[in-house]
């Protein structure tokens, strides 16, 4: 399904507010039919990303380019062609469902004699046939999430932007909302999605991982797992857990330790390697070690490792 | 009751006064706009009224009657007509509110029966105006007319006639009757209630906004220390603009001060009480800033505008509407502050306003102590 | 491990007009143990927070935090806790130093000791250098890391954290649990709420809770142990083709599409695992992998979430 064509480009976008910087000569292209991510906590340039991409900003420098369209040439044209759906949903809670889409087809000029056709597709994909006369306030959190999407694609854009689609929602809804992405990334339409929830970037097909404005990584989530991480991830359970964790931190061969629950996670060169020393390290100083085992590292490992070694201590951290 | 925490919170409230711009500008600069406004602008003697004359004598007699006019600064003499279209025109057309003709006969009528007549021609759309001018033209007209009698008496060689009785007016307290004296005081009362309500009524508002609140609810800090610190600041801000105020009605303005200064600044104090709990408590129900200075303003300016007799006396009110403004604290005040700066009379003649204020007082404290609950929604 | 609990919440419940934002809650926090409260929006976790921080009156139930009744005596029971709100709830136009002042001055901190604890503090959380600066002018990291720092300038008995590390870069978090994890040693109760499930994982102990009420309370590992069947998931360049075909085959409650991955969940994983392999390669559909992995957290919540909405009325499956 996965046809190469790029469908958003951007090359050395930045983007500065005085002498501040807030995207940071960024590069990447997304493909149709892609779920692509945008992961990166907040403060780190995605929403500014995000903005510039709908043509809301304009670049200071570099180029970006959606659905063909340049975006600091035409932002009026990549409007039309592109949906949002923003954070916490931009619905009318006093309308109607119907009403809602209505006017959301009113917005992105649906031309008049196709609107009853994609309000009623919109409402078959979000479940909602049936219900078009409820009130919108009276719908729960799963359903509105739903209908915020119908909005966003009334006009059958090519490129979605969806800002934290699934921050705080429970988590039986949004399975069911990923299982709509995916039927519209089957269809070819490519889905943005910007987050900073780690969990939320696992559902992408790729991701790009920011950091105060500038890209540390891209790829899979698999690849950065596997690739892009510095080292492996053991997980240590010993009592008790402070003094252990002071040995840790003074041990060369462990690059970085932390308390993670009932246990130390600890980032090592070579987990075989470093399993068996660090066991006996332990025991010499009459902690008892109940478990030492490698375990695959999370998206925030990932996140960590990369940033904490761009000599990023809060130190040196510029207030937003 | 815990020192340190009231102190806590005075020191954190005056340093986001001193921090808000804003906040500044209504403790600093507002004061003295609205006192040089009501001082200046709203003025309301008569003068100047722009006057049209048509002398249709053109004697020596009638253009001593004119003098008349055009050397008083009530009229301000701005067309001579030659016509009586022109008169006319020049009413229609607001160039000038009152017109005075004088008819062709004026000086041979005089001399010849002793009468004549002056006409004069008002626009009384304006009829405050228009009536106030009415009575200066009759009172030029008959000084003129007494002028000529006597001069014709004494020329007669007769005695200056019987013993008449005059009418001498005499103001007390406002020789000059001047409105600015007697609406600057008033203007203090205004500022003061305007000011100390809007700024208290933000104050617990924004923190409620802001989310601060429902974290300093969770630490052990008492309500009435919360109160207290954070209404002390805005106490001494408003006995720092009475003040302010008050000197520059008397340096500036001219307006007397025969009272004494410790009334002056004691019943501020009571005065200030009052208007800071209220502000409090519209701060408490409101919630929202936008809420609370709208009924901040709402409950002090227009009641202390219309009600208090500032400008418009409350024994000329209806009945009903002056037993409203019995428990008007703004009432008291500017009663209170008319004695101090232009009567100076004796304070136990205060003691009623003082007493009726200081109970309000109570009442107000009392409502915006129990309002406020240290808890959520 | 204490015997009284440093939190004890028995059958609490609050409602707003006809929606019951928490539900007959119990559960029980002990000293030197975090406990997490995970749940999405709506599920009644600041509620909760917000009972026991005294800001609010419960309808019914009780409960004790740091052995003084919420309900009989909530002012005393601040004296021993801290509570950091959803909301960043410090003051924007104060600096970081005057905020831990004033904090320090509310809890009748004297002058040497709050000197001496801020300097640790802020040393700790890494911002010491920034003392004189605004508190608006902090980055979202650091303002949590600075509510965390008032909070502690006290020495409080039992801390209640409403969503501390929302939105926070990965790297501040970290530092912000290691602060947390450094005060378990001196017997300090710790009560988090999140509605990231893999921030549950960093807790001691996790209740989730769903519309009000709680669905399990548990130590992770046990909680992930409590998944009903196994979790089998395959790496593939073509997902979607995994997906369609292994979808309805025996044994498969639901697949689903990660990424780059496909989760099948399975009444078997051991039995099933072979199984699923054959379908691939009989269909010639592509892979990397085949495994069987723990269920995460999530996984466990949807399946009782999907069973508790079953048994509420079968119609409404979505």
């Amino acid at each position: 399904m996965n046809q190469s064509v790029p469908s958003v480009v951007v090359k050395n976008l930045t983007k500065r507010f005085g002498t501040f910087v807030a995207v940071n000569d960024v590069s990447f292209e997304t493909r149709h039919g892609e779920i692509f991510g945008f992961l990166g906590p907040n403060g780190s340039g995605k929403s500014t990303t995000i903005r510039i991409l709908c043509g809301l900003l304009r670049p200071s420098s570099g180029q970006a380019s959606v659905a063909g369209i340049d975006v600091a040439r035409n932002p009026e044209a990549v409007r039309q062609r592109i949906g949002y759906m923003s954070q916490k949903f931009s619905l009318y809670n006093d309308l109607r469902v119907v009403e809602n889409l209505e006017f959301f087809a009113g917005m992105y000029s649906v031309p008049k004699k196709e609107i009853p056709g994609r309000i009623a597709w919109a409402l078959k994909m979000a479940g909602l046939e049936g219900r078009e006369r409820n009130p919108t306030s009276s719908l729960a959190v799963g359903w509105k999430q739903r209908l915020a999407l119908g909005c966003a694609v009334l006009h059958r854009p090519p490129i979605v932007f969806l800002d934290e689609p699934t921050s705080g929602v429970d988590p039986v809804s949004r399975r069911q909302f990923w299982d709509l992405i995916h039927s519209m990334v089957g269809e070819g339409v490519t889905v943005f999605v910007t987050t900073h929830y780690m969990d939320e970037a696992e559902y992408c097909n790729r991701l790009v991982l920011l950091d105060r404005g500038s890209i540390v990584a891209m790829g899979t989530p698999t690849e950065l797992k596997n690739e892009r991480m510095k080292g492996q991830l053991l997980m240590i359970e010993c009592e008790p857990l402070g003094p252990a964790l002071e040995l840790l931190q003074a041990v060369p061969e462990v690059v970085d330790a932390a308390v993670f629950g009932s246990g130390i996670h600890a980032v090592v060169a070579d987990a075989v390697v470093a399993a068996p020393k660090i066991r006996e390290l332990l025991s010499a100083k009459q902690l008892h070690v109940s478990r030492i085992e490698q375990i695959a590292p999370s998206l925030e490992d990932v996140f960590v490792s990369l940033t904490a070694t761009r000599g990023a201590s809060t130190k040196s951290e510029a207030a937003a | 009751m815990s020192w340190t925490r009231i102190v806590a919170i005075l020191r954190k409230e005056v340093l986001q006064i001193i921090r808000d711009p804003r906040s500044l500008l209504i403790i600093l600069v507002i004061p003295l706009v609205q006192l040089f406004i009501f001082g200046y602008a709203v003025n309301l003697d008569v003068k100047h009224v722009p006057l049209c004359v048509y002398d249709r004598d053109a004697t020596q007699t009638s253009q001593d009657l004119l003098k008349h006019f055009q050397a008083t600064d009530y009229f301000n003499v701005v067309r001579v007509s030659d016509s009586y279209p022109d008169v006319v025109r020049n009413i229609d057309y607001g160039v000038c509110s009152i017109a005075v003709v004088v008819p062709p006969q004026f000086a041979e009528d005089l001399h010849s029966s002793g009468h004549a007549s002056v006409q004069a021609i008002l626009d009384a759309s304006d009829s405050n105006s228009a009536s106030i001018g009415m009575g200066y033209a009759q009172a030029i007209v008959q000084s003129y007319s007494s002028e000529i009698q006597l001069a014709w008496q004494q020329a007669q060689g007769l005695a200056t006639g019987a013993p008449s009785v005059t009418f001498e007016p005499r103001t007390w307290f406002n020789e000059d009757l001047e409105s600015m004296a007697d609406l600057v005081p008033g203007v203090v009362a205004l500022v003061m209630a305007v000011v100390g309500a809007f700024l208290t009524s933000l104050t617990i508002a924004r923190e409620w906004e802001r989310g601060t609140m429902e974290q300093l609810i969770s630490t052990p800090v008492g309500k009435l220390e919360i109160q207290i610190g954070k209404l002390f600041p805005y106490f001494v801000i408003g006995i720092a603009d009475t003040a302010i105020c008050a000197g520059t009605a008397v340096l500036w303005f001219g307006v007397p001060f025969r009272g004494s200064w410790v009334v002056l600044f004691g019943c501020s104090m009571l005065f200030l009480l009052v208007v800071l709990s209220l502000g409090y408590f519209i701060s408490v129900t409101a919630k929202s800033q936008l809420g609370a200075c709208q009924m901040a303003l709402l409950a002090t300016f227009l009641p202390t505008f219309l009600l208090s007799g500032f400008i418009f006396p409350i024994d000329q009110m209806p009945v009903v509407v002056q037993w409203i403004t019995a428990i008007l604290p703004a009432r008291y005040y500017v009663s209170i502050l008319r004695n101090v700066f232009l009567k100076g009379t004796d304070v136990r003649l205060l003691a009623g306003d003082i007493f009726a204020l200081a109970a309000i007082a109570a009442v107000l404290v009392a409502l915006a102590t129990r309002s406020f609950q240290k808890r959520l929604v | 491990m204490n015997s009284t609990p440093a939190i004890l919440v028995s059958s609490i419940g609050k409602h707003f007009g006809n929606v019951r934002a928490v539900d007959r809650l119990s559960f029980d926090v002990q000293a030197g143990e975090i406990f997490g409260l995970v749940g999405p929006d709506g599920a009644g976790k600041t509620t909760t927070m917000r009972m026991l921080a005294g800001v609010l009156t419960p309808d019914s139930g009780s409960a004790t935090v740091a052995g003084h009744d919420i309900r009989l005596d909530p002012e005393g029971a601040k004296q021993d806790l801290s509570y950091m709100p959803q909301r960043f709830g410090l003051y924007e136009d104060l600096t970081v130093d005057e905020n831990i002042r004033f904090y320090a001055d509310l809890f009748g901190v004297k002058r040497k000791e709050r000197e001496q604890r801020s300097a640790e503090l802020l040393a700790a959380a890494g911002f010491a250098e920034f003392r004189s600066r605004l508190a608006g002018n902090l980055s979202g990291g650091m303002k949590q890391k600075l509510g965390l720092v008032c909070a502690l300038i006290h020495t409080p008995r039992v801390i209640l954290l409403d969503e501390p590390t929302n939105g926070v870069d990965p790297v501040s978090r970290r530092d912000f649990w290691q602060i947390l994890y450094s005060l378990l040693a001196q017997g300090v109760a710790i009560l988090t709420s999140t509605s990231y499930l893999d921030e549950a994982e960093r807790c001691h102990r996790v209740g989730l809770l769903y519309q009000g009420r709680m669905l399990f309370c548990d130590r992770p590992e046990a909680l992930k142990k409590k998944f009903p069947g196994g979790v089998i998931v395959v790496h593939s360049s073509d997902p979607e083709r995994v997906h369609g075909e292994l979808h309805g085959a025996n044994g498969t409650r639901d697949v689903l599409l990660v990424g780059d991955r496909v989760h099948i969940f399975v009444d078997d994983a051991a039995k099933r695992l072979p199984e699923l392999q054959a379908r691939l390669d009989t269909a010639k559909v592509p892979y990397d992998s085949i495994e069987q992995v723990t269920a995460s957290i999530e996984d466990l919540f949807v399946s009782a979430v999907e069973r508790e909405a079953a048994r509420q009325s079968p119609a409404k499956l979505s």
